[in-house]
């Protein structure tokens, strides 16, 4: 078993403003095979813990830490942490021009490994999850996310992750632009990762509807820069039922505890 | 700060838009791209300007003028001046050349066609090529042939300064299927043009490939004209020299027939790589495709494309394309990119034209990071991606081995 910790993560940017902290100390700990989501309105930090993680360089840690099996990830490169088993779900995947999904796919399998994957198996486990994700074969063809629409970009995204099979995902609002068809076929995925490769996802939405097709353990609320509440899956569903108005109150304070939401609420 | 500049312009149908028929313009319309400004801009037509045979008719440039404007005129006096090769201690350049037995006939003077016939400079740089060049090769290979191994003239520079003049007549005969390479290495101040003749139905590829060393400077013009249902491909591939202008032209004498121009750059600190493309359609019903790619990295690293299509009035059922790209890896680059488009009717297939120029931005690295690819290699996927779409069209594996190697140790070099 695995396991990522975060403690106290304090992360702030840069802006036209000035510094500005995005973080005001969070701590999670997900182990593999566990199952967390992230709540929260948006703006209040979420996508940031998920590019902090995965050492976006916008982000700057100014205290507090992030350990993977007692390892300092914080003090590795982007690359070495996702060969260290992390992976990232963007909410915004990025197109990269000139390289095409197959080269793509097998230069990072080929990274993450350590060595080349047999070709005939890669090409075959390619063809596969491809299927199952619905996304046309042609796709290896085209460049990385070129001119793909926002969902096909996300079912791309949730094809790295099965072919990659990480320790950890984190998901960034995978959810955010899909219709009911494309959320059930990516969270399907999600689910096939999470049974195959007892992974630790950290489900990162603003929605509940997600949470239909993929069950988390717990679910962690976050209001600006903060972890506000925590419980299990019965807080989504109250989420669902009263939005986050209810922490809106207290959402300037940063000293609000989630027994104070609580009673807010 | 970002530091590249990048200049784009278009012009579609300004001179003739009385040309245009309702059907011919909604023809045209589907395909041109409109994702970019096409800022009307006032200039004579392409078709006007000069060509000759006699240096007087074109002054030494300023830099000011629009087939210059681009260019280090000042750094380019010595090729722009109306002088003999050096020939001590010895020639400037040299050449081989690698062709079936019969291929390489006498020499042409100036005037003796078909010298002459089809290349009329157009620049000063062209005209002191041409006026010192008393003995052109002629080259030619026969009606039907179909030699297995693609020819070769392969010139070498003795040593950067020295100035070298050449012009070369190349014929294909009537349904021939050839590759014709023409190779620079070493370096001088060399000025080469180069004249095709694409004989009826023949197949024709030229690959003009700029492997100088560091110090050399090149200015080419290589015209061609083509026959009848024949084809006629023309691939620049620029990565070694401090300057290299190239100008492409093409025009045909048949119907049917096609032009592909070709490019592939790689620009490094200080160098200036430049690629201007002329398709004159001339005659109905025929095809051109332009399509030319670069890569810039360090400081001052210049690349310049300019895309001309003229399509004549007599031109019916032309169908043209031309695009240019570029990828710009570090600051301090710059990319000009320029497309004109003339359209003299609107009875055609279609014209299209675009130009990009991308950044390889942080953004591009962290999501291959992100994927546990490390750095370097995730700049070298993507640089050989994007120029590997021009490679895979020489169908000649040796050099498109050869040129990837080098496009690896353009991308190594910047890493050090």
């Amino acid at each position: 078993m695995s396991t990522l910790e975060i403690k106290d993560l304090h992360v702030s940017i840069e802006t036209e403003q000035g510094t500005k902290e995005i973080l005001k100390g969070v701590s999670l700990t997900i182990r593999t095979g566990e199952t967390h989501a992230i709540m929260g309105p948006n703006g209040s930090g979420k996508s940031t813990l998920a590019s902090t993680i995965a050492g976006h360089p916008r982000y700057n840690v100014t205290s507090g830490s992030i350990t993977l099996d007692g390892e300092d990830v914080l003090a590795m490169s982007v690359d070495e942490r996702a060969r260290a088993g992390v992976f990232l779900a963007m909410q915004y995947p990025v197109e990269v021009p000139g390289v095409s999904m197959t080269n793509f796919l097998r230069t990072a399998k080929t990274a993450i490994d350590g060595e080349a994957p047999k070709l005939r198996t890669w090409t075959k486990d390619v063809k596969a999850a491809m299927q199952k994700l619905r996304i046309d074969a042609d796709f290896t063809q085209r460049n990385v996310n070129e001119g793909f629409s926002g969902g096909e970009k996300k079912r791309v995204e949730i094809l790295q992750l099965e072919l990659f099979k990480p320790k950890f995902a984190v998901l960034d609002e995978t959810d955010s632009g899909l219709d009911v068809d494309a959320l059930k076929v990516v969270s399907e995925g999600v689910n096939r990762a999470h049974a195959e490769g007892n992974m630790g996802t950290l489900l990162i939405t603003h929605y509940t509807r997600i949470l239909r097709y993929i069950k988390p353990e717990f679910v962690h609320v976050f209001v600006d820069g903060q972890v506000v509440e925590e419980g299990g899956p019965e807080l989504a569903d109250r989420l669902e039922e009263e939005g986050y108005d209810r922490y809106a109150k207290g959402a300037g304070a940063a000293t609000i505890s989630a027994a104070d939401a609580a009673v807010q609420g | 700060m970002t530091a590249e500049t990048v200049t784009e312009k278009a012009r579609i149908g300004a001179p003739s838009i009385a040309g245009f028929t309702e059907e011919g313009e909604g023809l045209v319309a589907a395909k041109v791209d409109h994702g970019h400004n096409h800022g009307v801009t006032v200039m004579s037509s392409r078709a006007e300007r000069l060509t000759s045979f006699d240096v007087a008719d074109f002054p030494l440039p300023t830099g000011r003028e629009e087939e210059w404007r681009f260019s280090p005129v000042r750094a380019l006096a010595n090729l722009l001046s109306d002088t003999a090769t050096d020939l001590d201690p010895a020639p400037a350049a040299d050449f081989t050349v690698e062709a079936p037995e019969g291929y390489v006939r006498s020499p042409l003077a100036a005037g003796s066609a078909p010298r002459g016939t089809v290349l009329v400079p157009a620049d000063r740089a062209a005209a002191v090529a041409s006026a010192n060049t008393e003995e052109a090769l002629h080259v030619v290979i026969p009606a039907d042939a179909e030699p297995a191994e693609p020819l070769r003239i392969l010139v070498h520079g003795a040593g950067a300064g020295h100035r070298s003049n050449a012009h070369y007549v190349l014929e294909a005969g009537a349904n021939s299927r050839s590759v014709v390479i023409l190779e620079h290495t070493g370096a001088a101040d060399h000025n080469g043009n180069l004249e095709v003749i694409v004989g009826e139905g023949a197949k024709l590829t030229v690959i003009s490939v700029q492997l100088w060393e560091d110090d050399a400077k090149h200015l080419a013009q290589h015209d061609a004209q083509v026959g009848k249902d024949a084809v006629y491909k023309h691939i620049a591939v620029s990565l070694g020299g401090s300057i290299v202008r190239l100008n492409s032209n093409v025009r045909f004498s048949g119907e049917g027939a096609e032009a592909e121009l070709l490019g592939l750059y790689f620009a490094d600190a200080g160098q200036h790589l430049e690629h201007r493309s002329f398709v004159d359609h001339n005659v109905a019903n025929c095809k051109s495709n332009v399509l030319y790619k670069g890569a810039l990295q360090g400081k001052d690293a210049h690349t310049v494309w300019v895309g001309d299509v003229l399509i004549q009035k007599q031109a019916l059922g032309t169908d043209s394309y031309e695009k240019n790209q570029n990828l710009i890896l570090t600051d301090g680059c710059r990319a000009d990119s320029v497309p004109n488009l003339e359209i003299e009717t609107g009875l055609i297939e279609g014209a299209g034209h675009a130009s990009s120029t991308g950044r390889f931005d942080d953004e591009h690295l962290f999501y291959l990071m992100a994927r546990g690819i490390p750095e370097d290699v995730a700049r070298r996927l993507v640089v050989r991606g994007f120029l590997n779409e021009i490679i895979q069209k020489i169908n000649v594996p040796a050099l498109e081995e050869r040129l990837t190697d080098a496009v690896e140790r353009e991308l190594a070099a910047s890493e050090n």
